[in-house]
């Protein structure tokens, strides 16, 4: 099994009781989509294309792939999608990536170097920040490597002070002081691994946990989903 | 500033190229609406053809249109929320103009979707600002059009964002009747709001019916606020027009690949969009 499908079961387990959850593309959409199969049927998936209640069989490739809208309970228009329905606060969770994540859990996926020159330009804010400050519950799924966990961030796309970060080596949740901590190392995956791949000096909380081993029923799940 | 509406007979159906030729000039700020989907390839692959330059391109993800106006130096500003070929990484046109100024410098300004949102909702509504929770505590007010507002009841701070008022809006729709009315359905976007913000406005559909049938989810804006309509099957390829063409999910990586370096950009625009009147039979 790869370090991402751990990854993606992780987030997925985490959606066992949420009612509703906002995600983009990538291993989020594939969690999300996998916790409605096996644990949470219930299970609210919303798209920022407006797409709400959608029920994909097939792991979209875009926001807007058409599977999504025909499968939704409701298409609404993107005003009211920011407006109505994230701005207030009514979705549950929400999963963001990033390009940087800084030890407070902010995000950058605007610049890498100057705004004005940048040395690489990314694809910007999206949704990310209103989303942020929308959803109560955030929670951050990234790589885990120093190129993406940074002491300081080339540009603060969004603010955000997410209750986990789910990388493909463990989970980080924030202290009593909001600093981003390894409560969670995933198995076969050693303390010093993930403190060479941060760019800051990691905190490790005294009660690390080791990720329960993914199920064969949830791995099989996983691959059978992706493979449609 | 009143909106004055001069569209007193409805919408005329014109020729695609006719459409383009007489609703947008050089210097125009333009929006080309469609969140991932119903984005007007074939308008703006005409505008390309037509040789328009200096345009302040409007637009909250620029996807794989942008990419190519912007590689084939019609833009002058680019006015956006999110520069990514969704799903699928980068878009490197628009990387190559903002890192290394090709084929031309590109002036940005980036806002959120939420703002770009809000700022079509008040043009839309002939409001100067839309106001929204926003942009607090981001980089990203430091280098945009953002100020902060002071709600006159509760005294909460709020972000305000300028109304976008484009010279022209140009959207795709599934189907329009012969007097222009216009029906879209699926994923809605900005489309409405883009159209109505807008001093002149172009609706390209797959097809014109004698009468349009009310749709769930579907989407009508009468031919009145419209300026013309012209008719442009597979006019949204590779996005797609819901329940009449597919998304081609396989060109979007395609882009990815033939996208990366000038020359086979450039190689792959001249035979495919300036070589190509109508592609799309």
């Amino acid at each position: 099994m790869s370090s991402g499908e751990v990854q993606t079961i992780v987030a997925a387990r985490l959606l066992a009781e949420a009612t509703s959850v906002f995600i983009g593309v990538g291993r989020p959409s594939t969690a999300a989509i996998l916790a409605r199969e096996i644990v949470n049927p219930d299970l609210v998936l919303v798209y920022e294309s407006g797409t709400i209640g959608a029920k994909p069989h097939r792991i979209p490739l875009s926001i807007g792939d058409g599977e999504l809208a025909a499968t939704a309970d409701v298409v609404v228009p993107v005003v009211e999608m920011f407006n109505y329905w994230i701005q207030p606060g009514r979705i549950d969770v929400a999963f963001l990536g990033a390009a940087q994540v800084d030890r407070r859990g902010s995000l950058n996926s605007t610049v890498i170097g100057d705004y004005d020159a940048p040395r690489t330009r990314l694809p910007g804010a999206g949704g990310a920040p209103e989303i942020a400050t929308g959803c109560d519950r955030v929670m951050v799924v990234a790589p885990h490597s120093r190129r993406t966990f940074v002491e300081r961030l080339d540009f603060l796309t969004t603010r955000a002070a997410p209750e986990a970060v789910i990388t493909d080596l463990g989970v980080l949740e924030p202290d009593a002081a909001g600093e981003l901590t390894l409560t969670q190392i995933h198995p076969g995956v050693t303390v010093e691994q993930v403190r060479e791949a941060t760019g800051w000096e990691l905190q490790v909380a005294g009660d690390l946990r080791t990720t329960p081993e993914p199920t064969e029923a949830e791995l099989s799940a996983l691959r059978e989903l992706v493979s449609r | 500033m009143r909106i004055v509406s001069n569209r007193t007979h409805g919408a005329q159906i014109l020729p695609l190229a006719d459409a383009i030729a007489s609703l947008v000039k050089d210097g125009d700020a333009v929006a080309l609406e469609g969140f991932t989907h119903l984005i007007p390839f074939a308008a703006g692959h005409e505008l390309i053809r037509q040789g328009r330059r200096d345009l302040e391109l409007i637009r909250m993800t620029p996807d794989l249109l942008y990419d190519q106006m912007i590689g084939m130096g019609c833009a002058r500003k680019l006015v956006f929320s999110y520069g990514g070929n969704p799903g699928v990484g980068s878009l490197h046109r628009f990387r190559d103009a903002i890192e290394h100024g090709w084929p031309a410098p590109l002036a940005i300004e980036e806002h959120s979707h939420a703002g770009m949102a809000n700022r079509y909702a008040a043009g839309a509504a002939n409001l100067p600002f839309g106001v929204l929770r926003g942009y607090a505590g981001t980089d990203l007010t430091k280098h945009t059009n953002v100020r902060t507002v002071t709600c006159p009841f509760t005294g909460e701070e709020l972000a305000a964002v300028p109304a976008l008022r484009p010279d022209v809006a140009i959207v795709h729709a599934q189907e329009a009747d012969r007097r222009g009315n216009v029906q879209l359905w699926g994923i809605p976007g900005v489309q409405k709001e883009a159209v109505l913000s807008a001093a002149r406005a172009l609706v390209t559909v797959e097809r014109v019916v004698d009468e349009l049938e009310p749709r769930p989810g579907g989407v009508i804006i009468p031919g009145w606020v419209i300026d013309a309509i012209a008719v442009a099957p597979r006019g949204a390829y590779p996005s797609y027009a819901h329940g009449l063409t597919e998304r081609d999910n396989d060109f979007y990586k395609f882009w990815d690949e033939v996208s990366r370096d000038r020359d086979a950009f450039l190689a792959w625009m001249d035979e495919h969009v300036i070589g190509a009147a109508e592609v799309r039979a």
